[in-house]
């Protein structure tokens, strides 16, 4: 595969902290959004004229609503534990990509406008006050500065497992993309991206009648592999399961691979199953942007399939941050679920539905078709840090291994510091998937690149598996940068798909 | 609004290099953009756009890769039906640089 013109950093022999390169990346951010993705949200078209003014109203207005953000914002110490903890300023080595940093060009406007010093010298207009303090005023090189670094943050939460506060930077970069928004100052990727969902029912825009003809040919694909018809139903009217997954689950490679896994597993559990034409996205920008009301209206399209369809129970494909808005946020945004199985969970992880059916010994598995791959496993960020699977502690992380161990006979961790809740992202998460971002998406790769080369070296490991759309497209793009191939990462249930042996499926081996 | 000057003639593309305009696509254009991109379409490549073009007419989105491959390994031969085949034709992955010289617009998402 070509590559865009991107000089990846070079390999650590072991991690170091970078030397500092002030406005390494500086520069005008990523394309922004057009009155066309602005105005579906409910955002204004383009900047505002009072877009000062409004701005620091708007986050008068979210630290007023989120007592969580003025507690983030209130209480940085500034001991520095956060500032070599993000890939972004491992790869980049620009000091603004150190979290604190990152922090500051809110809490700094924050300052000034809401805390009583910085309205006071605001007020006598004091600068050497100000200064002090290290408040500042909105303007043109502060909105600059944050539509630059705040789309130069994944939003993977990696810094806040190390801060002394537990202070969720995602959770002020979310603020400030809501606020830019709201000044009609927004990110062209995820805004489009938001519309597309509310005209069409998907990221990608892809209409039923595409996705009816793409499910039928899942379906011809598996007939043809298994010589079983195994169904991939679109639509389906009072059947069990509401299958939601990201929309690239249809599109892409490997994630379809994974989709096919799912729909052999629903079908040896002999469980009915949809996908529906409404719901065909799992995936919930308005997260990436901070919007609670985006979110939530995305959400709804979930609620509103579910009581269509009449399903009893929800079920969730690999999607990491759709996990997060699923698993943390779902019932509170569009719920109550009490339609549904209660005897259930709501909604239940597809990794869980088939680790479930592995402990009741459910499925039939060649492990040895999976003798050509020796895999490691890619926690996604949003999985690892912001969720949970099955009824124990930890399951997300354990979940998704014993599903890979079930279907793999070789298999290796990468570096215990690099994994579970000390992931890396893998550089393309929060909404910064997009070819304008890809020199930012290749060194934000830097970190999980050299987890993945010194187990390549170690155990021979061969391929990597995610349950994450943005982590599985990131991977293909930014692997060959590194000197691995594109198809080196895999679906986790592409491996479920590859290892299962149906009931009735005549194998090779038996002819 | 960014232009590209295909023969004499302005033709409107988005920041990437997309046509705003479906309806300004011609054969030229395609061929235009192949070369801004180092490459030299061949009939190879141009079974591939024509294909992307008919399938867009009738869905308004392009192929999923597992659909595309498909349809070209029964058009063309078994051995062509794969995305390595693809991305050697294209190498910026057929969804993204295959899409913008057949005229299309970019396809969004998680890919």
């Amino acid at each position: 595969m070509a590559k865009a013109k991107v000089t990846p950093p070079e390999m650590r022999e072991y991690p170091v902290i970078p030397v500092l390169k002030p406005d390494a990346m500086k520069s005008d951010g990523p394309f922004i959004a057009k009155p066309m993705h602005q105005e579906p949200l409910n955002f204004p078209g383009e900047l505002v004229d009072n877009w000062e003014e409004k701005a620091v109203e708007k986050l008068g207005d979210l630290v007023g609503r989120y007592r969580s953000l003025r507690v983030y914002l209130d209480s940085c110490v500034r001991c520095g534990a956060c500032t070599d903890k993000c890939h972004y300023m491992i790869g980049t080595s620009d000091p603004k990509n150190m979290p604190v940093a990152r922090q500051d060009l809110l809490r700094q406007v924050y300052k000034n406008y809401y805390t009583p010093l910085g309205k006071f010298f605001d007020k006598m207009g004091w600068e050497w006050g100000t200064k002090l303090i290290g408040a500042k005023k909105m303007d043109r090189s502060v909105l600059d500065d944050w539509y630059n670094y705040y789309h130069q943050c994944s939003q993977c939460r990696r810094c806040s497992v190390f801060c002394p506060y537990g202070i969720d930077t995602a959770d002020i970069s979310m603020a400030a993309r809501d606020i830019m928004d709201h000044i009609g100052h927004g990110q062209k990727y995820c805004n489009e991206i938001i519309a597309k969902v509310y005209k069409i029912g998907n990221n990608l825009g892809l209409p039923e009648p595409a996705l009816a003809d793409t499910l039928e040919g899942l379906e011809e694909d598996l007939e043809d592999e298994t010589g079983i018809a195994v169904q991939v139903p679109l639509d389906k009217k009072g059947v069990d399961i509401l299958l939601v997954t990201p929309s690239a689950d249809f599109f892409a490679e490997p994630h379809v691979d994974g989709l096919m896994g799912y729909a052999k597993v629903f079908h040896e559990a002999g469980v009915s199953w949809t996908i529906s034409s409404h719901a065909s996205e799992a995936a919930n920008f308005g997260m990436f942007i901070g919007s609670y009301e985006n979110m939530r209206r995305i959400s709804l399209r979930i609620r509103e399939a579910a009581l269509d369809l009449g399903v009893k129970r929800i079920v969730f494909g690999e999607c990491g941050h759709a996990w997060r808005v699923a698993y943390s946020f779902l019932n509170t945004l569009a719920g109550p679920f009490d339609f549904l199985d209660p005897k259930y969970p709501v909604p239940q992880h597809i990794c869980e539905f088939t680790y479930n059916l592995i402990k009741e010994d459910k499925l039939t598995f060649d492990k040895s078709r999976n003798d050509d791959m020796v895999l490691t496993f890619h926690d996604s960020c949003n999985v690892a840090r912001a969720t949970r699977m099955g009824d124990f502690p930890g399951g997300q992380f354990v979940i998704p291994r014993e599903v890979i161990k079930a279907a793999c006979n070789n298999y290796y961790d990468m570096d215990e510091d690099t994994i579970h809740d000390l992931t890396y992202c893998c550089g393309g998460g929060g909404g910064l998937l997009t070819d304008d971002l890809m020199e930012l998406r290749v060194k934000g790769a830097l970190p999980r690149m050299e987890a993945l080369k010194a187990v390549t070296e170690e155990h021979g490991v061969t391929h990597l598996a995610a349950i994450c759309a943005i982590c599985k497209s990131q991977f293909t793009k930014v692997l060959p940068y590194y000197n691995f191939q594109m198809d080196q990462i895999v679906s986790v249930h592409q491996l479920v798909s590859s290892a299962i042996i149906l009931d009735g499926q005549v194998t090779d081996d038996d002819d | 609004m960014p232009t590209i000057n295909v023969k004499g003639s302005d033709v409107a593309v988005d920041e990437e290099g997309y046509l705003e305009d479906l309806g300004d696509w011609n054969e030229d254009i395609a061929a235009h953009m192949a070369d801004e991109d180092d490459l030299e379409l061949t009939s190879e490549h141009w079974d591939i756009i024509n294909f992307l073009r008919e399938y867009y007419d009738e869905y308004q989105i392009a192929p999923a890769v597992r659909v595309l491959t498909k349809a070209v390994g029964k058009k063309f031969g078994k051995e062509k039906g794969n995305s390595k085949y693809l991305y050697a034709l294209f190498p910026y992955g057929p969804g993204k640089q295959a899409c913008r010289f057949a005229g299309l617009p970019k396809p969004t998402g998680c890919i």
